[in-house]
């Protein structure tokens, strides 16, 4: 769990949320990619707090309507309000949703300085998702969706998304 | 502070993005290549999404039936504040570029000082925008720089973008009386230091581009009192046909 993070909540409630996943990285649950900053369960009704990753998401819309509706089916109420502060960055992302990302074939977000030489110096030091190799190259610092960029590896030739470092 | 003071205000810092995101959205499958067009296209989304936090919370202020859409959808030309450089057609890749880099460059001083209003809505939205801003920013300069410093021809034309609307440039930094007023009350920006910043950066990222700032007076134009160019209607036309025709029409 990340620090400012709120969780009040039974089990039955966080394998709802569990159960909830990004539209465009179906392999990343709500809780995975860290975009749930407060649920509290007050009187039968959950209060959930949710952060979009990027302000133009359009995945946000419906990661909201798929929580309320995952937790109606339980029975419960749901009061979803979207915050946004403090704003999200990767370091957000859990440990298990890297690796997820890594098997997906996305390549994990670097840290801040190793992204910006891979961005911006043209470093080889994303590792190629298919054979993890780090003779990649990038191919355009805008991916499939605004938190991606493209890359290709030089090694296997294989082209990847590459998930981009937001602080 | 009047309410309908921060009410204008959010519109103004609303508007310059909005309009921008349109024009942007219309180089969607026109791009000069793939690359260049999943950019473009995820930085206009990036626009809009600030835009919706802008007016939602416009919204909230103004109350009564107001929501995002019906501020995004249903003003007239003379409601709009952005500045005339954002509503200037798409041109060629070139214009697009410079366009997008005098803005990206503002925004993101403006942005700076936003993360520190006394209002804590503006404060929290400039927080998130000004990390895609700056990303904005890398791709926009790095272009500059590419095209400026490239072959005879994109040097060419990328000067000529840049005659073109540098002269667009200074209204930026053309003070109203509204953003004074924002900027007393510690809610707005200060104009004045954000310009010794941007002129400071555009002399260093357009020698590295090998480009000129062109020795032309700025032009005398009023976008942020609501006087626009013919540009700006053709953009609503498209903007909002959907619910001119249709009102309250949903998907
Ligand atoms: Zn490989």
């Amino acid at each position: 769990m990340v620090k400012g993070q709120i969780y009040i909540a039974s089990k039955e409630i966080q394998d709802a949320l569990e159960s909830v996943c990004d539209p465009e990285i179906p392999v990343l649950t709500v809780m995975d990619l860290g975009v749930v900053r407060r649920v509290e369960e007050i009187d039968g009704v959950v209060e959930v707090d949710l952060t979009p990753t990027y302000s133009g998401c359009p995945a946000m819309d419906t990661m909201a309507t798929d929580i309320s509706s995952a937790l109606m089916k339980k029975g419960y109420k749901v009061k979803m309000s979207l915050v946004l502060s403090p704003a999200w960055t990767t370091d957000w992302i859990s440990k298990e949703g890297r690796e997820k990302l890594e098997k997906y074939g996305i390549a994990s977000p670097l840290t801040e300085e190793l992204d910006l030489q891979a961005l911006m110096g043209g470093d080889r030091i994303v590792a190629c998702t298919n054979c993890h190799s780090i003779n990649t190259k990038l191919i355009s610092q805008f991916g499939s969706t605004a938190c991606k960029a493209l890359f290709q590896c030089k090694d296997c030739l294989e082209p990847f998304d590459y998930f981009k470092c937001l602080k | 502070m009047k309410k309908e003071s921060l009410y204008k205000y959010l519109l103004l810092l609303g508007d310059n993005s909005m309009i921008l995101a349109h024009r942007l959205s219309e180089l969607c499958g026109h791009g000069p290549a793939l690359e260049t067009d999943i950019a473009l296209t995820n930085i206009s989304l990036d626009l809009f999404g600030q835009v919706r936090s802008y007016f939602q919370y416009a919204a909230e202020l103004k109350g009564g039936d107001a929501t995002e859409d019906s501020i995004a959808f249903l003003r007239y030309g003379r409601e709009h504040y952005n500045c005339i450089l954002l509503e200037q057609p798409n041109v060629d890749f070139g214009h697009v570029i410079a366009r997008q880099f005098f803005f990206d460059l503002f925004q993101k001083l403006q942005l700076e000082q936003l993360v520190s209003s006394n209002d804590k809505k503006i404060a929290a939205i400039a927080v998130k925008s000004l990390k895609e801003t700056k990303y904005h920013l890398r791709f926009s300069s790095e272009w500059i720089k590419r095209l400026g410093d490239g072959t005879e021809e994109s040097h060419e034309r990328m000067q000529s973008a840049i005659d073109n609307l540098y002269p667009f440039v200074g209204e930026f930094f053309k003070e109203t009386d509204l953003e004074k007023e924002m900027k007393e009350e510690g809610i707005g920006a200060d104009l004045f230091l954000i310009k010794s910043a941007f002129d400071k950066e555009v002399m260093k990222t357009f020698a590295e581009a090998n480009l000129k700032i062109p020795e032309i007076a700025s032009r005398m134009t009023q976008g942020k009192y609501g006087i626009h160019t013919e540009q700006l209607d053709y953009i609503l036309n498209e903007l909002q046909y959907m619910q001119r025709a249709y009102p309250n029409m949903e998907w």
